[in-house]
């Protein structure tokens, strides 16, 4: 059985299409990552599939239960962790996963033997009782992760795990969460814009722009779907359109700044590229990463396009002051 | 039905918790109708002349006026949870919203058990003559009332968006709920128009409750105000429940 399968999900805000037809069918066991700019419709869709949400139009069967027909089973069989911290800061750390116990039905008997268990997988049960208001940022992703497991869920989504930590944190969390993978078997969704995170802990990765699943696969199958090396070039009166007739460029793209090229074997025709490109200032080369798969598939970087809603905004600016 | 007790109890340990923490909130609350009594009705005591001493009659009033402020701020703090997530917390577990509607009536009506029942105590000091009986029909009648406003917080809570529609809450609902009541003067000799805002406004039930169980004196009896404070009660524990439903994030 899948783990969840999503049929032609779709989610209208107003005039807004936030997920648009979305289908995805997610094995039991497998780290699904939901990769996209903020905007993009991924939390809108963890929403759906965890019932927070209704969709307008589709279908999501989450662990074998349909999320509007049975949505007091979805939401038994899964756990969540908020992008947002979602815990009782007045509480401890303690207290805050008893009330979680109590609330998922977890033997009154088994919730102290649980509570140590999970707070000691992220390393927090000597802090215990400490309320979570003098815990860092880091800490209390780390409580909110191991309450998400506190009930086991068959299902656990992480929205934007690592958003805002910083990097050694962030690698724990990405150990704790291939551990958990590894030793539970644990199916896992989660949404990232972080290319890094996604590369690293995904099986499979589902790239989001406006709402639409735009590719799918392994991060591995993505990046050789690109079909060689990347190699960036800016510079003076730079001439794609020469480059496009070499034999081993798979793909030009136009940037602000430069020119970014899929080469076949770039170690032997570097040279010969760089000599059609026009007068190079500035070439780096590397092996395609998600990131250039997104700009593949969407035509923008993902950085670029979180840019362009600030791109939005200054024109609509622009376009108040002129009239 | 055990599910739905734990996460009855559930939701009561957290309001608990933070009740205790939050002192600052019970000695606001503790505090602010005793200055009410001392200050406001010896002021006021000076120049009227009640048949009862006129401290001793609005003190059955801010039993009450503990109970309203202290309800209905606890259930509109709801909106304060959505504003840190904690709510999406709740609303993800697979809790039914009645139950947790339940649960969070309940964790109120506690605090504002707790508090009014502090008050109580201070009230043996001041020479309000408490019975056994007196104290068991205050407590019911404060219990009871709790119950009605602690839900109409909830309802307010469940539609504000962020939490300073507090403001509005505190002007157009505690303000008059508390001042239309009778808590501060006998409503014998109001005009009309008052009268008819008095009768309207269910906190004048559970003053003159009140006011029968401490002091004897009221102008309903006090199974009429019973009656009354439990029809608020159900009407808005079902309007409640609808709230929840219909709540979105």
């Amino acid at each position: 059985m899948d783990a969840i399968v999503i049929n032609s999900l779709t989610k209208v805000y107003g005039t807004t299409l936030a997920v648009d037809h979305i289908d995805l069918t997610i094995q039991k066991g497998e780290i699904m990552g939901l990769l996209g700019p903020n905007g993009a419709g991924k939390t809108t869709t963890l929403m759906i599939l965890s019932t927070l949400l209704k969709p307008t139009l589709g279908t999501a069967i989450v662990n074998g239960f349909d999320v509007l027909a049975k949505p007091a089973q979805v939401r038994a069989s899964i756990g969540m962790v908020f992008q947002d911290p979602s815990s009782d800061e007045l509480l401890t750390a303690y207290e805050n996963l008893k009330l979680h116990a109590l609330m998922y039905d977890v033997p009154m008997g088994a919730i102290d033997k649980k509570i140590n268990e999970v707070l000691s997988l992220v390393g927090l049960q000597e802090r215990q009782h400490d309320k979570v208001k003098t815990y860092s940022g880091g800490m209390r992703r780390r409580m909110e992760i191991a309450r998400g497991l506190l009930h086991e869920p068959k299902v656990l989504f992480l929205d934007e795990p690592t958003l805002g930590l910083d990097p050694q944190t962030r690698e724990h969390i990405w150990v704790y969460i291939e551990r958990l993978s590894k030793d539970t078997g644990m199916t896992i969704v989660l949404t990232t814009h972080y290319m890094e995170e996604a590369e690293r802990l995904c099986h499979r990765v589902a790239i989001i722009d406006n709402g639409k699943i735009i590719a799918l696969d392994t991060p591995a199958a993505l990046c050789e779907s690109l079909g060689g090396d990347m190699v960036f070039i800016n510079g003076k009166n730079l001439q794609p359109q020469e480059l496009a007739k070499l034999p081993f460029v798979r793909k030009i793209e136009t940037l602000d700044h430069g020119l970014r090229i899929a080469v076949e074997d770039s170690a032997k025709n570097l040279q010969k590229l760089l000599q059609t490109a026009g007068e190079t200032e500035f070439v780096t080369v590397h092996l395609p990463d998600l990131n250039d798969v997104f700009l593949h598939y969407t035509g923008k970087g993902i950085r670029e396009a979180q840019g362009s809603v600030m791109e939005h905004i200054r024109a609509f600016s622009k376009a108040r002051q002129n009239n | 039905m055990k599910k739905i007790l734990k996460g009855i109890y559930a939701l009561w340990y957290r309001e608990f918790k933070v009740f205790q923490r939050e002192k600052s909130r019970i000695i606001s609350s503790v505090f602010l109708p005793l200055f009410w009594y001392f200050i406001f009705g010896r002021g006021v005591g000076s120049i009227t002349n009640t048949k009862v001493n006129y401290q001793h009659f609005i003190f059955p009033g801010f039993l009450a006026m503990t109970i309203i402020f202290s309800s209905l701020f606890n259930g509109a703090y709801i909106v304060w949870d959505k504003k840190v997530d904690f709510l999406k917390e709740v609303l993800i577990t697979p809790l039914s919203r009645a139950t947790i509607f339940t649960g969070k009536v309940i964790g109120g009506m506690t605090d504002a058990l707790l508090q009014a029942s502090i008050l109580i105590l201070i009230g043996f000091f001041l020479g309000i003559p408490f019975s056994l009986i007196s104290l068991v029909l205050t407590l019911f009648m404060l219990f009871i009332f709790a119950i009605g406003l602690v839900s109409l917080g909830l309802i307010i809570g469940s539609f504000l968006e962020s939490p300073e529609g507090f403001g509005l809450v505190s002007s157009f609902v505690v303000y008059p709920l508390f001042l239309l009541s009778g808590a501060l003067y006998p409503l014998d000799e109001i005009p009309g128009w008052m009268k008819v805002l008095t009768h309207i406004d269910p906190a004048t039930y559970a003053v003159d409750a009140l006011r029968r169980a401490i002091l004897h004196t009221s102008s309903q009896s006090f199974i009429f105000n019973t009656a009354i404070i439990c029809l608020f009660d159900v009407i808005l524990i079902m309007i409640g429940t609808l709230a929840f439903k219909r709540m979105k994030l």
